[in-house]
């Protein structure tokens, strides 16, 4: 099958890449782009730890064609924080203890980062909804969901 | 040893050494390593329960362009029986065998029969369809009650129960029969005024690790050969593929990904051998990823099971007698963990006359695997569910109680030995004073009680300390770290060696460059590794105390070792550990400790939890809205990570009770094999879990340590389910309490 | 299926062109959150898609006296952020926000999941309860189609090969007029519906309900209207018995299967417990919108 030239922005660094019609984008993160961060759990969309936004909008890698990434501006956990330091919210994640294995932290890394942009002062129960599609199995949730509160409290506190 | 002792890092809460590369994504786990021409392997799986392979035919996908390579069963060189260590699961090699390429049968939807191995996975998808394959379909069995009813189909012609007074004649779908015993049972009952018997059923559940299995492997023409995995345990890894293979343990290296969850379900191999045979039939690296319908298809659960319990008590809350029937479910192959339900189900409680049966059972499901203190939360369950009963018909507050016949030091369990120092008692105070047990329900709530045992392991754990010229070093340790262990390695050597933690890294060596460890599993990591770590650390210490002494011309024994420091006690000298390391090349050479033990001595560690729920009672729903886990750790060497151990043991739990199970059809054909309809927790199904550590130290660690990584999972179960049967008022004994089985028992369907 | 050719039409008409006569199957995708995991499921039939999100009308919306006329390819959290939609269909609003988790959220849309037709959708039973259109197009022309009439069976709608959703049409809600919507889940968030229910209710100045539709989901092959429910309503001042009269001629029009998310007995019971439930909270709304 032809491969597709793609030209794109991941991190608003302009990327390009081959890819075939059936790649999703979490296929040419992972094995075109050597891009690895972002995880894959389950394929269908059910556990977050592909996560990353598209013009600036959530989703999971996982559900988008590769293909769709053509002009749009892509970003991943790579994008997040600097090459010298950590973002407030990766700080926090490891303050709190808020991941075990850590498979799921990129996700929920991205994840949190889309939540306190839209809304930087939610409750416990506006996070956890709007953390509902990141799936953790090792913490329970707990610690991730104060590191993201304390999270959103120092970023306000720093605005 | 360790009681009441003032530490200077233990005890703190410090941040990872691995953190930042976990919350950056460069941390790389099993599916993260590409290797130059590397080809993709793809497995066919069976679509059916139980059936025979009448013929089978790969010539055409092998023909399919873009195919390099295919594996069968036949690719296994013949071997003969033996055990195969795996974690805190059992199995043997045939099985094993078996288990990752189907011989001859199929025993399993999912099961795993022929590998292709293309240049991409899209590739080796559609030489897949190219299989001929035909089957002769076997009628299944799915449970433990149609599996032993007389004239069910019997899944292995030459099983013949263990375990029986007499050796039977014909075969069965039980492997095994067990019983432990002490005292007497039936004066036990006849001293009982009140008894309480119930059966009760907990269904198959998954892990539900978020990382699918996955494996990069290459195998030379020279026969050297590397597997990249996703594991628990590369030694064990190492071992297994060995066997399996027939190859020299020195020539297969095996280097531990960092793992993303495993939980007992990443003790064992499914892709590596196979993927090391595509990769020595096409000449190429070969990854293997699971899907996440392969995991929960074909990788093993925690067993589903049928428990009846009988407890009896005389009136002032003395139980008098406590008995039981297991009967495991172990999937497609002999081994549930029903052997660890009958030694740990009432252990909790110091009662003399205790009888209780265990049947180990196939059926035409995966092939269980360990899940997080295995076949104890099931036992567990019944045992718990059945307390809270009798403390209702005594009038009893359920922690009083326990109280009243908790095993303490000194208790004698069923499994063998007495108890050395245990914090059960301290446990249990810790619950009853908490303030959640001060909270007073609202309407339509419930609150359940439940305790938990774990016995915990030691085992082989083996570190080398390699000291640098500036003072800092590196913790070569061999225990895949699931949890943050890391952090605790690099407490515990700091402490022992009186520096900064951050001066030590933590690193995870591969079978090549650390000593052989057994996996990380059985709450051993802190514990055993840990006692190694400070084996190395004092080892290092003792050779810096040797190389002052020869720089200043005395005895080591005139040496003192004080925060990082050696001091002359005969004189005024001191050299702090980075100037010794300075001047090691002059002193014979840069310093290396080690530590190479199988350690003993694994403290129990007990938990209790609390639980609140609220029922919508016209619709079944149960909302968990208080949660409370109390465990006893020893001593804390990292308290959040402690305390994280007991939330997410919690909240498996908590899955388990209310909404996890595997749901099959009528065939035995899986339904729910992804996370949309095996229904682990969600942030929103759930409140705070409050943690608390309760510490009584465990005196054969150096620092205290208990191991907690999996008492935590046990009590979660009856304390869910006792606090629904608390809130509707009608008896609990079916998991999981989805809200139709709730909505049921309130309308009385049962 | 698998995706082996992939187009970006730029108008409804080079759609359409795309739509027919094509030598392979062909699928038009809106947020892909369906059609790429059906894409893999059954990886061998080539599919040629049709990826709709760069027709301008096909994701955008109006709002007037005439009512909502919404380019079926916005996807979910956009719309459910438009708070001039909300105050007027707070009911179609959250039924397009239970749709899947956040991050399905920024690519899902109500057309793909009107289109994709499953018995479960969310927003289904809430678009009939409203009374919503489809207006369809082709290569024939243009037809408009109640939803109640557009999802024919499991997995299948009205629209002939060749043709699309263009807009979703719904009149503009008189005061007094309202909508609500509830599903009923096993955990609080990522599960398909077990059951569904959509209502609206109109209410005069007195409080009695001059007209109602009841419309319910996940408890038959398609999405029910149930005509005779809303009947029950109609002249009331939706008091208790009313409500639960309306709820127990819901239940008995459903039509449920057992499956692994619930069994006939169980959606049966829990669709009448939604209609109540939801019948109480538009009543509240369209009292507070007199």
């Amino acid at each position: 099958m032809a491969k597709l030239h793609i030209t794109t922005s991941i991190n608003g660094e302009a990327t390009e890449f081959l890819c075939e019609p059936h790649e999703t984008l979490l296929d040419v993160l992972r094995n075109d782009l050597q891009m690895t961060g972002t995880k894959e759990g389950c394929g269908s969309g059910d556990c977050g730890a592909c996560s990353v936004t598209v013009d600036g909008r959530l989703t999971c890698a996982c559900l988008v064609l590769g293909v769709e990434a053509a002009g749009r501006e892509i970003g991943t956990i790579e994008g997040i924080g600097s090459s010298d330091k950590l973002s407030v919210i990766q700080e926090k994640f490891l303050e709190h203890a808020a991941l075990q294995c850590g498979i799921c932290t990129p996700g929920l890394v991205v994840s949190t980062q889309a939540l306190l942009e839209q809304n930087p002062n939610p409750t416990e129960a506006e996070a956890r909804y709007f953390l509902a599609g990141n799936l953790c199995r090792c913490t329970g949730y707990d610690k991730i969901i104060r590191a993201v509160l304390d999270a959103a409290a120092t970023m306000r506190g720093a605005a | 040893m360790s009681e009441a002792r003032e530490f200077k890092y233990i005890g703190q809460s410090t941040i990872r050494p691995d953190g930042f590369d976990k919350v950056t994504g460069r941390a790389n786990y099993g599916a993260d390593l590409s290797l130059p021409g590397m080809i993709w392997g793809k497995i066919l799986r069976s679509p059916h329960a139980h059936a025979i392979i009448k013929r089978l035919d790969t010539s055409r996908a092998e023909a399919f362009p873009g195919v390099l390579a295919v594996a069968t069963h036949s690719d296994f060189p013949s071997v003969t029986d033996q055990a195969i260590e795996s974690g805190e699961g059992s199995l043997t090699l045939l099985d094993l065998a078996r288990n990752v390429l189907a011989k001859d049968k199929v025993l399993y939807h999912g099961h795993a029969i022929v590998a292709i191995a293309a240049k991409t996975s899209a590739i080796a998808e559609q030489a897949l369809a190219l299989i001929d394959i035909e089957y002769e379909v076997l009628k299944p069995v799915m449970d433990v009650r149609e599996a032993m009813a007389a004239g069910a189909p019997i899944l292995h012609p030459d099983m013949f129960t263990q375990g029986l007074a007499e050796k039977p004649t014909t075969a069965s779908n039980v492997a095994t029969r067990l019983e432990y015993k002490m005292g007497d049972i039936e004066a036990g009952f006849k001293d009982a005024d009140v008894v309480v018997e119930r059966e009760f059923y907990t269904p198959t559940a998954h892990q539900g690790y978020i990382e699918p299995h996955a494996c990069t492997v290459r195998f030379e023409k020279d026969g050297q050969s590397m597997i990249w995995c996703s594991t628990q345990g590369h030694f064990d890894v190492r071992a297994s593929t060995a066997k399996l293979l027939a190859m020299d343990l020195g020539k297969l290296k095996v280097i531990a990904s960092e793992i993303g969850g495993g939980f007992g379900g990443k003790t064992t191999v499914y892709l590596e051998p196979v993927a090391l045979i595509l990769s020595r039939k096409s000449g190429r690296p070969v990854k293997m990823i699971m899907d996440r319908d392969e995991v929960f298809k074909a990788t093993g659960p925690g067993s589903a099971t049928r428990s009846w319990v009988k407890i009896g008590a005389r009136k002032d809350g003395t139980i008098t007698a406590m008995q039981g029937r297991l009967a495991y479910e172990a999937g497609a192959f002999k081994g549930s963990p029903v052997m660890m339900g009958c030694m740990t189900a009432f252990t909790p409680y110091a009662v003399s006359n205790m009888y209780i049966e265990g049947f180990d059972v196939v059926v035409n499901k995966a092939k269980v695997a360990a899940y997080r203190a295995p076949g104890a939360p099931q036992a567990e369950f019944a045992v718990e569910m059945l307390v809270n009963e009798l403390a209702v018909k005594l009038d009893r507050d359920p922690i009083d109680l326990r109280l009243q016949n908790a095993a303490q030091e000194g208790t004698q369990t069923i499994y063998g030995p007495k108890f050395k120092r245990v914090g059960l008692v301290e446990c249990l105070e810790a619950a009853r004073d908490s303030k959640h047990y001060q909270q007073a329900l609202a309407a339509n709530q419930g609150r359940g009680v439940a305790a938990g045992f774990w016995f915990n392991v030691g085992g082989q754990s083996s570190v080398h300390i390699n000291m640098n010229p500036d003072g800092t070093g590196t913790i070569v340790e061999g225990s895949p770290d699931i949890g943050g262990s890391r952090a605790s390695m690099q407490m515990m050597a700091a402490e022992a060696m009186g520096i900064e933690p951050g001066r030590l890294k933590p690193i995870i060596g591969d079978t090549e460059n650390v000593a052989f460890s057994a996996g990380t599993g059985g709450s051993r990591t802190t514990f055993a590794t840990g006692m190694a770590v400070i084996e190395a650390a004092e080892d290092v210490v003792a050779q810096m105390k040797q190389r002052a002494a020869s720089m200043w011309n005395v005895t080591a024994e005139q040496v003192e070792w004080v925060d990082g420091v050696a001091l002359n006690t005969a004189g005024e000298d001191r050299l702090s550990l980075a100037e010794i390391c300075a001047g090691a090349d002059r002193t014979g050479g840069q310093i290396s400790g080690r530590g190479n033990i199988n350690a003993r001595g694994a403290g129990p560690s007990f938990a209790v939890h609390l639980c609140d729920v609220e029922v919508d009672k016209d619709t079944g729903k149960v909302d968990v809205v208080r949660y409370t886990a109390v465990q006893d750790a020893g001593k804390a060497i990292h308290p959040k990570y402690v305390e994280g151990q007991y939330q997410g043991g919690a909240v498996q739990g908590i899955g388990w009770a209310l909404n996890e199970e595997y749901i099959y059809s009528a065939d035995g054909l899986l339904e729910n094999a992804g996370f949309l309809d095996y229904r682990i927790p969600v942030a929103s199904d759930l409140p705070m879990i409050d943690a608390i550590i309760v510490e009584v130290p465990n005196n054969f660690h150096p620092y205290g340590v208990r191991g907690v990584g999996e008492s935590g999972i046990i009590p979660p179960l009856a304390a869910v389910g006792y606090a629904v049967e608390n809130a509707i008022g009608v008896p609990v004994t079916d998991l999981p309490l989805s809200p139709p089985r709730v909505f049921n028992l309130i309308q009385g369907k049962g | 299926m698998a995706v082996v050719d992939y187009n970006a039409p730029q108008s409804v008409q080079e759609a359409v062109a795309l739509l027919s006569g094509s030598d392979i199957k062909t699928k038009v995708m809106a947020g892909g959150t369906d059609l790429i995991i059906q894409s893999k499921s059954q990886a061998v039939e080539p599919l040629r898609v049709v990826d709709l999100k760069h027709i301008a009308e096909m994701m955008s919306y109006s709002l007037d006296d005439g009512g909502l006329s919404l380019g079926p390819c916005m996807c979910c959290a956009e719309f459910t952020a438009l708070h001039d939609v909300e105050m007027l269909y707070p009911g179609l609003v959250e039924a397009a926000y239970l749709i899947g988790s956040t991050q399905v959220q920024g690519r899902a849309s109500i057309g793909g999941n009107l289109c994709n037709s499953s018995p479960a959708a969310d927003t289904i039973p809430a678009l009939i309860a409203i009374g919503a259109k489809c207006l369809i197009v082709g290569a024939g022309g243009e037809r408009t189609v109640a939803v109640e009439d557009f999802v024919t069976g499991v997995g299948r709608n009205c629209m002939q090969p060749g043709e699309l959703l263009q807009r979703i049409l719904v009149a503009r809600p008189a005061p007094g007029s309202r909508d609500a919507y509830l599903r009923f889940i096993p955990r609080t968030e990522m599960d398909i519906a077990v059951a569904g229910a959509g209502v609206s209710v109109t209410l005069d100045s007195q409080g009695v309900c001059t007209a109602a539709r009841i419309a319910i989901g996940a408890v038959a092959q398609t999405a029910l209207l149930v005509a005779s429910a809303a009947d029950a309503l109609v002249g009331t001042k939706l008091d208790e018995a009313s409500v639960a009269k309306a709820a127990a001629v819901a239940s008995a029009a459903a039509s449920p299967i057992t499956d692994r998310r619930g069994t006939i007995e169980f959606r049966r019971h829990i669709v009448g417990v939604l209609v109540k439930r939801a019948t109480l909270i538009a009543k509240e709304r369209a009292q507070a919108s007199l």
